[in-house]
């Protein structure tokens, strides 16, 4: 299977990002959360941008979209912040505590339990 | 722009909007990848991540170039729990390096399964040390490969396993077996905070 980005030099993930390598600590994206797109991708646009907007027509995780892509998760947070600060996708982060809410574990169990 | 992989997603439902991570952690061969398989409702996918040894400040390609980089690929599947609730299960390997980005990835993660091939138990000590020191409730699941039979006892002896710690045998291969795992884990994580004497101690980095 082609997997564009693992196998491809640096120089290109950093081009994808213009330069930048890391996601700052305030970028809100985790592993886990949903991104929906709110908007159809539209001539012109980068072409990753394109097809994150395609795949996130129903609720995607960060992480499923670093595997369909092919690129480093941190890569695609980046991608993804440029398109939630230009209103272009929507996020659905995770609801973590420090200790976790009850009620999710039980939903946890009653789901796993019907698998 | 559309591939192959795309057309065969399976997208959630329109209503999803919490995710959930557990972390199914082992030493190579151990079995992660066969019990993520088992329980997942997508074909397992795989992913990386990076991390250079400046850390985290790094966002100028001039910085970057000549500095170390540490890549640890993992897999992933999912499990719909209902309308609203997506769980993450990640196959991680137990190596040292890969705990360098535990708490980038993985921060949040409901609780953990070591899964222990007993022809290998050493393999799986630094993983148990690792997730007491994140204050990650965890339990150790032996894959079962057939080989010599060891009584529970030994084997907490042999991981100098806390006695609270749930230990289960499974057959990562059986959907089923794996379910029993999970749902093992998740009852072990609702005991320890309903006990308020047992939450783990969260280690502040």
């Amino acid at each position: 299977m082609s997997r564009p980005g693992r196998d491809d030099s640096p120089d290109r993930l950093y081009t994808l990002t213009g330069g930048r390598s890391r996601s700052g600590p305030d970028n809100p994206f985790d592993l886990v959360t949903l991104v929906v797109a709110e908007c159809d991708p539209v001539p012109g646009m980068q072409s990753e941008h394109v097809a994150i907007l395609r795949m996130t027509d129903r609720p995607t995780a960060v992480v499923e979209i670093a595997a369909e892509l092919g690129l480093p998760v941190s890569i695609v947070r980046i991608l993804l912040a440029d398109l939630l600060a230009a209103g272009r996708v929507s996020a659905r982060h995770p609801r973590t505590a420090a200790v976790p809410d009850p009620d999710i574990l039980e939903q946890v169990l009653v789901g796993l339990r019907n698998l | 722009m559309d591939s192959a992989t795309s057309e065969t997603r399976t997208p959630l439902g329109a209503s999803a909007d919490n995710g959930l991570k557990i972390v199914v952690v082992g030493g190579f061969g151990a079995g992660k990848t066969t019990m993520v398989r088992s329980v997942s409702e997508i074909r397992p996918l795989n992913t990386e991540e990076t991390m250079t040894q400046a850390g985290e400040t790094v966002d100028d390609i001039s910085e970057v170039r000549g500095k170390t980089s540490t890549t640890v690929a993992f897999d992933f599947g999912r499990i719909t729990l209902d309308a609203r609730n997506v769980l993450y299960l990640f196959g991680a390997p137990g190596q040292e390096r890969f705990w360098f980005l535990w708490d980038r990835l993985f921060s949040g993660t409901l609780g953990a399964v070591v899964l222990v091939d007993t022809r290998r138990i050493d393999d799986s000590w630094y993983a148990i040390d690792r997730l007491e020191k994140h204050g990650t409730p965890f339990i150790v699941a032996c894959n079962d490969f057939g080989g010599p039979a060891f009584t529970p006892q030994q084997i907490r002896e042999a991981l100098d396993l806390d006695p609270h710690v749930p230990l289960v045998t499974c057959d990562a291969r059986s959907r089923e077996s794996s379910k029993l795992v999970l749902i093992t884990l998740v009852e072990h994580i609702q005991n320890l905070y309903a006990a308020p004497t047992r939450i783990p101690r969260q280690e502040l980095v």
